[in-house]
């Protein structure tokens, strides 16, 4: 872990980019208030039309999709971060379309990944043993616990992220001397081409009985936030355990598969599942992850990368003063 | 084993998932469409789910009546309810995806690797009998 050198110039560009993305999001939430009051004041029986917030659904997760895939991350944050804060869904029915919705995502990654050998099926095997074992508690505790005190922990939670995101300087190709005992045991260890230099990389890990544990209580967050936490994943695989870190993301991706499987599954069978929410989720990030590459190969990833954070910065303190009773 | 038949083992796992998931998106889309279409009468009407959408699921459940667990499976002839079968298709993908990854490892004597694929099946499996629920708070 260190500093990563920061650069004002590219700092206050983001900030000034974040601040009109917040103002879209918050103009855009204002607007579907207002149609749905005007149409509420005029249909029978006071009923706000779905049609309009299942649309306003669809803007938004397009844009977390298009931010998602920029910002390097899973999608499953920033959806519950950002639906979660500023539309009128609750945080059972968003936690359940983000576990979907990152299932989705991860599901369409992932055989591409394992063909070109960037995800590896054994490292995923143990790590998602313990994660998915994780989601099934976390999602039973998620949705016992009352929502302020979950929106306070997420606000927490994505502060956190924010530090991580800012402190953590994820290594390309870390040094790993000697595989531990178990993986060593379980055979995990690969080679895989690198396209971008065009060299064969050969990697092993150690401390993966630490990362077993670590992965335990990922699962546990995954299931009580709804989200896929592919972040915490790619720390561990790459931080902790020492896998190159193109590995270590593609090989998330396929833990995030069986993570949101199983928490999946809780919120499915407790009813948790609202259609006009899943379905336009889905269909909204597909669409913004499938924009977001056209838009990625004309932009500087740092850029992106602060706006995701100052994005993460401004949803967590949204989230937390939602959560107290502040700002509602 | 070799490094050839490690990669051997991941191509097989990335084509049942990619076939797999592939079928329930598109049946997703489709059921989807039926609901949005009209063409079969929804369990809950879209108009009533605003008043219910910024509430517990728990108070969604309660009001409409609706069965958790795989109680949606008794009503798929609601326009809402069909949707259940693609993202129970979507949820069941690496199930399906580790059953038959199971068969390909113990055939190729990786014991150890097909134990914990054997308790990764059991755990999604718990997971998807509609066991371990809750009904909100």
């Amino acid at each position: 872990m260190g500093k990563r050198p920061g650069n004002p110039l590219l700092a206050s560009k983001a900030i000034i980019l974040t601040g009109g993305l917040m103002l879209c999001l918050v103009g855009l939430t204002e607007t579907a208030w207002g149609a749905a009051g005007a149409a509420a004041a005029t249909a029978p029986g006071g009923a706000t039309p779905w049609w309009v917030w299942a649309l306003v659904l669809l803007g938004f997760s397009f844009l977390v999709g298009i931010l998602s895939l920029l910002g390097g991350m899973g999608g499953g944050t920033l959806f519950v971060s950002i639906i979660g804060g500023f539309l009128p869904f609750h945080l059972d029915f968003v936690r359940c379309a983000s576990l979907l919705v990152a299932l989705c995502g991860a599901l369409s990654a992932g055989p591409g990944l394992l063909r070109f050998g960037m995800g590896d099926l054994r490292l995923s095997l143990p790590a998602a043993l313990m994660t998915s074992s994780g989601a099934i508690l976390g999602a039973m505790i998620g949705l016992r616990l009352p929502t302020h005190i979950v929106q306070v922990a997420l606000g927490f939670t994505l502060l956190g992220v924010v530090v991580l995101l800012l402190r953590a300087r994820r290594a390309e190709y870390p040094e790993v001397k000697e595989p531990d005992a178990l993986s060593a045991l379980l055979g995990i260890h690969g080679i895989y081409l690198d396209r971008a230099t065009e060299e064969e990389v050969s990697w092993k890990v150690h401390r993966t009985p630490v990362a077993l544990l670590l992965f335990l209580l990922i699962g546990i967050m995954a299931g009580v936030f709804g989200i896929g936490a592919g972040w915490a994943n790619v720390t561990v695989l790459n931080l902790i355990m020492g896998a190159p870190i193109k590995v270590a993301v593609g090989t998330s991706k396929l833990i995030i598969c069986l993570t949101n499987t199983s928490a999946a599954w809780i919120y499915l069978h407790s009813g948790a599942v609202l259609l006009v929410i899943v379905v336009p989720s889905i269909i909204g990030m597909m669409l913004g992850s499938w924009a977001g590459v056209n838009i990625l190969v004309r932009i500087a990833p740092i850029r992106l990368r602060y706006i995701v954070i100052a994005l993460l910065l401004f949803a967590g303190i949204r989230s937390l003063l939602k959560g107290l009773g502040i700002w509602n | 084993m070799s490094e050839m038949q490690k990669f051997d083992i991941q191509l097989f796992y990335a084509r049942v998932i990619d076939r797999a998931a592939k079928l329930g998106f598109l049946l997703l889309l489709l059921t989807f469409s039926i609901y949005m279409g009209g063409i079969l009468t929804p369990y809950v009407p879209l108009e009533d789910l605003p008043q219910y959408w910024s509430r517990p699921a728990s108070l969604y459940l309660e009001a409409n009546r609706i069965q958790t667990g795989w109680g949606w499976v008794a009503e798929l002839h609601h326009g809402d309810m069909l949707n259940f079968f693609p993202i129970a298709i979507l949820a069941g993908v690496t199930i399906f995806g580790y059953l038959c990854l199971v068969c390909k490892l113990l055939r190729n004597r990786e014991v150890i690797l097909g134990m914990i694929v054997i308790f990764q099946v059991m755990v999604l499996i718990l997971a998807a009998s509609g066991i371990l629920r809750t009904g909100g708070h």
